[in-house]
């Protein structure tokens, strides 16, 4: 596999393919598209299974010195190559979920989706610093015009707000970068991941990078643009958003704040768990008295990414990977509520809770799958969501156990909303004659929500299989920060097996 | 030096000053019926002076005892200037054809010229006296021709506002002139560099303050930025894309010869009044532009908007700084001129010129080409990657990062964001509005013409990255 440019190769496809949809009919365009996709999944499955475990830290790697200030420098590592998989598994499947309901301007709906696509992966992918804040900028394009063309009634608002808001806070960083390429000499990523800063100057490129990411994850209180982008996008647009896009503010804390300030993340670890307890706490409440579908899975998602925030911060194993797999399992799960959502939206053009009912009588399929996710949300053991937050949660009890014991009543509370959120769409009587017509999922839906559901419960019963290509970057990671680790309020000891079983032996045996 | 070696050095400006008189003479036998003959004849005249770049003017150094520059920073804008001024000839012909009222006259494209020679001067200039006889004829030109539609109320108003403010700018400039002469007793920049390092003098702060006014003027940077909206409204759109394109790129070539010729030891003096004008134009650009409802006026406060991110660069004061510069007036010369020819293609079924914003409705669905080029434009100017314009703003921020303005750099930045808003409010109306007008088929010359420029601010352009570095790089170490 070396030497053959994949990574280039999965950034062509879907650019090529998007150039193309441009000049092709509608029927013409989505074919092209779902082909597109599916034709970069391919090349993920063959990405990741060429993946070497345990071998060099960056693996596929291109580089062509051509831009003058900076170079088309692109490689992977563990955490690339996962969140690269989800962003490529995710895509066919938008492609799918928007093949029917939408039916205006569709060859630029498909083109904006591909270059969403390429941004996407790129930004994953890359390997010099301008290069990321390029692919990381540009996303905002695709997806302001996605939500102010395709979206809902207040689409226009939510588009403004969402590209204004993205924007302020990732010019502070370019600020930051500028300064760094220029302190360090080079735009290289993994040299300037190696490269240690002054520990004041830390703190300001911090808090510049943290302005962005912040944004983009998003954290309390800086959430605001979510719900409303969320709510306003068409179906395929949230679960991009929620799915991969959100993923690129927990990707630029672990590629860049951890690894290239690790002495300002230690002395701002306390803001990280303060904001993220809020944000579980809050959000979570305000999720509980949602009476639109959409918004209220936006304000899960604000309470799920909380929970890796605080992973990542926690300075210990369980956290990173724990953190890395509530993305992932994130990523999934909320990306199937939205297509859930999308599946009666479409048939019933309403988010509004309170005008469904007793979908689990006329819609059995469906309510299964509903379940399914709605349990992967709240984190029940088995699925996805559990591992991830259950890894997470007890790392950060290494680190805060009062950040730990708030950010667990998200658990709790996440159930609340979640349950409540089923009860009242699937439970119950049938609301009304409207709803009784509602038909069942169709075969296309099916074959939507299926892939999601099998690679949910893969994750929760043997996450082995996607932590291990990140296994060995987490060590490297920690190897990197622990000098500067966080002071510890849990101070567990160790116990100690080996006395205990020397005593049970003396005992049987006096 | 010999007289001989001095004429190679100035055979850009000899071209275009015997072309320009002979075609004034042909103008005035021929009359109206030569007026697409005299267009073509100038836009080639505009290759020959380019291509005679090539010789001595790019490389010959200092021509008529130290008058004259002809180095390769002035070359450089030179190409700017005729590349944009080319542009400005060849956008005329369709846009008073159809407009009612005035024809084109042969006198446009002349005036053109004469306007090019002026700007030439300017970006060679070595002496204050030479720069301002430049200044003067370029402006002169320029008056005339924001006036050239003459049943036009506004674009007569646009004339005479320009007029009366631009010799405002003129006694300004000329005051600091007399000032600085009378303090360091010469006009030759390399003596009044002398002057400004041998120390501080009461006298020679007040000419800096005073020509820097003067520039600013030239240049549309807040505070004297006023009667840009009004000209750019009033003038005829190839007038205005002339004024926002060459001239901008002559005024701020001025501005750095003398800024770092002539008053380079005074460096931090002036950069405190470029980092004022600096940010209040950003600021005041972007916010200006908000309530903007004409496209023209919305252009003009982006090119005062933009103007103010340039001065980012001076403000540096390095030679990075200038080439960033350079790079910065490179693509915002494409950006505007592409722009405003799609303005130019704005026209209702009778072939009216339409400018307001909502003229513009939902053109992603009658023209979705027109309005992708628009689109790219818009984000450019903004300065979102993966356009051009990104690489633009990242260039000059770059150079005053390096020289450690940092609250220079986030203030722009976070300005930037303000400017993002009605950028996005033309993308808006084009691709989120139900449509309003469909628009007369356009020429085929100008489809062309906004096709390349879109081509070269897509990512496209970035090929060309690495060479445009290279060649503003080389033009700004010719100033230190």
């Amino acid at each position: 596999m070396q030497g053959f440019p994949i990574l280039s190769v999965m950034l062509a496809v879907p650019a090529v393919a998007a150039i193309a949809c441009l000049f092709l009919r509608a029927e013409a365009a989505r074919v092209v598209a779902l082909a597109a996709t599916l034709i970069d999944f391919a090349l993920g499955i063959v990405l990741w299974s060429s993946f070497d475990i345990g071998g060099a830290q960056w693996q596929f790697v291109e580089s062509a010195p051509i831009f003058g200030r900076f170079a088309w420098a692109l490689g992977i590592d563990g955490f690339a190559l996962m969140l690269i998989m989800l962003s490529v598994f995710l895509m066919p499947i938008c492609i799918g979920a928007s093949w029917k309901s939408v039916t205006e301007r569709v060859p630029e709906y498909m083109a904006a989706f591909l270059f969403t696509e390429v941004l996407m992966i790129g930004t994953f992918a890359a390997q010099d610093l301008l290069l990321f804040y390029v692919f990381f900028e540009a996303g905002l394009i695709p997806m302001y015009l996605i939500i102010g063309i395709w979206g809902g009634a207040n689409r226009i608002y939510a588009s403004y707000k969402f590209f204004l808001y993205t924007l302020l806070g990732s010019v502070l960083m370019l600020v930051a970068m500028l300064y760094m390429s220029q302190a360090a000499g080079t735009t290289y990523i993994p040299t300037l991941m190696a490269y240690d800063f002054p520990a004041h100057v830390q703190t300001w490129l911090w808090l510049a990078f943290f302005a962005s990411f912040a944004v983009k994850m998003p954290m309390w209180p800086v959430h605001t643009w979510l719900p409303d982008a969320h709510v306003q996008a068409p179906t395929a647009g949230s679960v991009i958003l929620a799915g991969v896009l959100l993923k690129l503010g927990g990707y630029g804390f672990l590629r860049f704040s951890l690894p290239m300030f690790p002495e300002a993340s230690s002395q701002l670890t306390w803001l990280i768990l303060l904001l993220s307890a809020i944000a579980v706490v809050y959000t979570s409440l305000v999720a509980l008295v949602q009476s639109d579908m959409k918004k209220l899975i936006a304000y899960s998602s604000v309470a799920h990414m909380a929970i890796v925030t605080i992973g990542l911060f926690a300075f210990n194993r369980q956290g990173i990977e724990g953190a890395m797999i509530v993305m992932l399992s994130h990523g999934l799960v909320s990306g199937a509520l939205f297509l859930c959502v999308g599946v009666i939206y479409d048939r019933l053009h309403t988010r509004e809770i309170a005008r469904y009912g007793g979908l689990s009588i006329n819609m059995p399929r469906y309510a299964v799958f509903f379940l399914l996710f709605t349990m992967a949300s709240i984190g029940l053991p088995g699925t996805s969501g559990f591992v991830g937050e259950f890894l997470s949660l007890m790392g950060t009890y290494r680190v805060s156990t009062w950040a730990a014991l708030v950010c667990t009543t998200g658990i709790i509370l996440g159930a609340a909303y979640a349950l409540y959120l089923y009860r009242r769409v699937a439970y119950g009587e049938i609301k009304s004659e409207e709803v009784r017509a509602m038909p069942d999922l169709t075969s296309r839906e099916l074959w939507l929500l299926a892939p999601i559901a099998a690679v949910v419960l893969w994750m929760g019963v043997y996450p082995e299989s996607f932590l291990a290509p990140m296994r060995q970057d987490v060590g490297r990671l920690l190897a990197r920060i622990e000098r500067a680790t966080p002071p510890s309020d849990s101070n567990p000891t160790a116990g100690r097996p080996t006395a205990l079983a020397a005593a049970a032996h003396a005992e049987t045996h006096p | 030096m010999n007289m001989a070696a001095d004429f190679a050095m100035v055979l850009p400006e000899e071209i275009l000053s015997a072309a320009a008189i002979l075609l004034m003479l042909v103008a005035a036998w021929g009359g109206q019926q030569v007026t697409r003959l005299v267009s073509i004849v100038s836009v080639f005249v505009l290759f020959g002076a380019g291509i005679a770049l090539l010789g001595p003017a790019s490389y010959g150094g200092s021509a008529f005892s130290g008058l004259f520059r002809a180095d390769a920073f002035a070359a450089f804008c030179k190409v700017l200037i005729y590349g944009a001024s080319a542009v400005a000839i060849i956008m005329a012909p369709d846009f008073f054809g159809r407009t009612s009222g005035d024809d084109l006259r042969p006198e446009y494209p002349i005036l053109i010229l004469l306007s090019a020679i002026g700007s030439g001067m300017m970006v060679s200039a070595g002496d204050l006296l030479t720069l301002y006889v430049g200044l003067e004829l370029q402006s002169l030109s320029a008056y005339v021709l924001a006036s050239f539609m003459r049943r036009d109320s506004r674009s007569g108003e646009a004339g005479l506002k320009y007029f009366v403010l631009g010799a405002l700018a003129s006694g300004i400039l000329l005051y600091g002139i007399s000032l600085v002469y009378g303090f360091s007793g010469s006009t030759l920049f390399a003596d009044i560099a002398q002057a400004y390092a041998g120390g501080r003098s009461p006298g020679l702060l007040f000419g800096l303050v005073f020509i820097f006014a003067g520039i600013a003027f030239k240049l549309a940077a807040v505070p004297f930025h006023m009667w840009t909206p009004d000209v750019y409204e009033g003038a005829p759109t190839p007038v205005t894309a002339f004024f926002a394109s060459a001239q901008k790129v002559s005024a701020m070539a001025m501005g750095i010869r003398v800024a770092v010729e002539a008053m380079g030891p005074a460096l931090a003096d002036w950069r405190q009044i470029v980092i004022f004008a600096s940010m209040a134009s950003i600021i005041l650009g972007a916010v200006g532009a908000i309530g903007q409802q004409n496209i023209k006026r919305l252009l003009a406060y982006s090119s005062i908007n933009n103007v103010g991110f340039t001065l980012v660069g001076l403000a540096a004061g390095t030679a990075q700084g200038v080439s960033a510069v350079l790079f910065y007036l490179t693509i915002y010369v494409v950006m505007t001129l592409g722009s405003f020819l799609v303005v130019l293609q704005m026209r209702d079924a009778d072939g009216q010129q339409l400018e307001t914003m909502a003229s513009l409705s939902g053109l992603s669905r009658t023209r979705p080409g027109l309005a992708l080029a628009m689109a790219m434009f818009m984000f450019s100017l903004a300065g979102i990657p993966p356009l051009l314009g990104f690489n633009a703003k990242l260039a000059v921020f770059d150079a005053a990062v390096q020289a450690g303005l940092f609250p220079l750099a986030v203030i722009g930045f976070a300005a930037s964001v303000i400017g993002a808003y009605y950028y996005l409010r033309v993308v808006k109306v084009m691709y989120f509005d139900e449509p309003a007008h469909s628009f007369a088929p356009g020429d085929r010359v100008e489809g062309g013409l906004i096709a390349l420029s879109a081509a070269f601010v897509s990512p496209l352009g970035w090929l060309l990255l690495a060479p445009l570095g290279a060649w503003t790089l080389t033009a700004a170490q010719s100033l230190f």
